[in-house]
């Protein structure tokens, strides 16, 4: 192996590391948002929402990412009230289409998770929650959030990492992210293995991170699941 | 604490009424579970409700925090009635806020504890205090650890519920009750899900707070308890009351047939 033209080329391949962090963090945040939104309508009473977040998790599960970015990428633009209103300059951007259809792609599967989550919780705390007053927002933020979060978290971890590997698609609407790059880098020098490994170190890396920080999240958020460290067998 | 006037016997003191219900209703789909109930529980009295299972004692304590809406009947709470509507042919309270009010000012023990598996036992016991009265954080704790000294768990105050026996998760369960300063505690078989040996340890903290005069409605199969810490024993039959009176009377001679036949099942 040309140890030289490694080298060089992870240098080349991080230094699109900063626009897949982008795509990544960015649709991990924005498609959070629209799960909250989606999960909430999911689990409403009312049967509209209900049924129009089905349909939205139907959709966006139920059909390829790529095809879904093609669409936002390539369809937009030919509607004539998307054209003429003031997003387009936004949505005419690849990199906006791209984060837009990774948020879309997420907040359905998100969704669906934190349902999952939410399903998970003991009928009985719910209940006692209720006996000493809580209900509504106050209820959702200290109890049913909490324990729908903890039980969503493994599940949520996987999704997280499927986020960071689908930002390469991002490379196909022309943004420059580290998938991009080697592809052009590829084209470019015909050494097709030593590019296309350095790029799957970087991924690989980049992984193991979240993986660890969102499993020390996990152990942080959830001594109550270990065995008491600090005090004595409870005497019975 | 409120002022206490214990009321030994069960017969009419002057003292404020902390809890009155009238005439509750209750079906589940055909099944009359509760067939007119109607009870007043006085400042500082310790009510036992005894009844066989499927009695409707359970569903009774629930009507009374609206954890189950009865179908018909009127509910108040140190004076002031739960505001209910009819709605879609329901019986519906009209009132959230006040619902989340009243529940705040009723204290409810569970038979199974119902704890927050996630946080420790003194978050337990400051939740109610700081999110739902929006209390001041310290001194929360402060009265947190007061309480949980009262029980005799402070050394567990950082521990995990799922870190303690029954009795002890029990015993952090009255303690969040009390926590919420309630103007009345509700018990449902607190101590029916515990190890024998742990019952004692349950019972002596609800003896302790009846004797400091805690207005209590307790559903129990305890007898000891029925008959030496309440002033007033209730026997439930089939969603009604069947017998209601001071438990030397009850226990005496006083008690129906069928609260004779109950008790004979405990070996009484
Ligand atoms: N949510 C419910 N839906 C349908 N039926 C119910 C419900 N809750 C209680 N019941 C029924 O109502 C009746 C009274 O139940 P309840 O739990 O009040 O009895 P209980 O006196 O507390 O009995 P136990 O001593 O076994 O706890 C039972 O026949 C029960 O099956
Ligand atoms: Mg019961």
């Amino acid at each position: 192996m040309d140890i030289t033209f490694m080298f060089e080329t992870m240098k080349t391949l991080l230094a699109a590391l900063p626009m897949t962090l982008a795509l990544f963090s960015l649709s991990v945040f924005f498609g959070g948002l629209l799960a909250l939104v989606i999960v909430w309508m999911r689990v409403s009473g009312n049967t509209i929402a209900r049924n129009f977040a089905k349909g939205y998790i139907f959709v966006f599960r139920g059909s390829p990412l790529l095809i879904q970015m093609f669409l936002i990428f390539y369809g937009l633009g030919q509607f004539g009230f998307i054209r003429y209103s003031f997003l387009w300059p936004a949505l005419r951007e690849p990199f906006v289409c791209a984060v837009l259809s990774l948020a879309l792609c997420t907040a359905g599967y998100t969704a669906e998770i934190f349902r999952f989550g939410l399903r998970a919780i003991p009928a009985k705390e719910i209940e006692a929650a209720r006996s000493v007053g809580m209900s509504g927002f106050l209820l959702t933020r200290r109890i049913l959030a909490p324990i729908a979060f903890r039980h969503a978290l493994p599940a949520y971890s996987t999704e997280v990492v499927m986020m960071v590997k689908s930002t390469a698609l991002a490379s196909l609407v022309t943004v420059w992210e580290v998938t991009g790059v080697a592809q052009r880098l590829i084209s470019q020098t015909y050494r097709t293995m030593e590019v296309f490994l350095c790029a799957a170190a970087i991924y690989l890396i980049l992984n193991f991170l979240i993986l660890q920080a969102m499993a020390l999240l996990e152990y942080k958020l959830t001594p109550h699941r270990r065995a008491a460290p600090l005090f004595p067998v409870p005497q019975r | 604490m409120t002022p206490t006037t214990l009321n030994q016997t069960g017969t009419t003191m002057a003292g404020t009424t902390r809890l009155s219900v009238r005439n509750i209703r209750k079906s589940f789909g055909t099944h009359e579970v509760l067939r007119g109930i109607s009870l007043d529980a006085r400042d500082g009295d310790v009510i036992s409700l005894l009844g066989a299972s499927g009695s409707g004692k359970s569903t009774f304590l629930r009507c009374i925090n609206l954890l189950e809406i009865a179908d018909h009947g009127e509910i108040s709470v140190d004076g002031e009635l739960i505001q209910m509507e009819q709605r879609g042919g329901k019986n519906v309270p009209a009132n959230r806020r006040q619902v989340d009010r009243i529940r705040s000012e009723l204290g409810m023990v569970f038979q199974s504890f119902n704890l927050w598996s996630h946080m420790t036992i003194l978050e337990n016991v400051i939740e109610g205090p700081v999110h739902v009265l929006k209390r001041p954080r310290a001194e929360c704790i402060a009265e947190a650890e007061v309480l949980l000294e009262k029980v005799g768990i402070a050394e567990k105050r950082n521990a995990y519920p799922a870190h303690l026996s029954g009795g002890q998760q029990q015993r952090a369960a009255i303690a969040r009750s009390l926590a919420m300063k309630p103007k009345v505690m509700l018990f449902d078989e607190p101590t029916s899900a515990l190890d024998p040996e742990l019952v004692g340890e349950v019972l002596r903290v609800m003896r302790s707070l009846a004797e400091e005069g805690m207005t209590m409605l307790v559903v129990t199969h305890e007898m000891s308890f029925a008959r030496n810490v309440s002033n007033r024993v209730i026997f439930m039959k089939s969603g009604e009351i069947d017998s209601d009176g001071a438990p030397d009377q009850l226990f005496g001679s006083g008690g129906s047939p069928s609260f004779r036949q109950f008790i004979g099942n405990f070996g009484g």
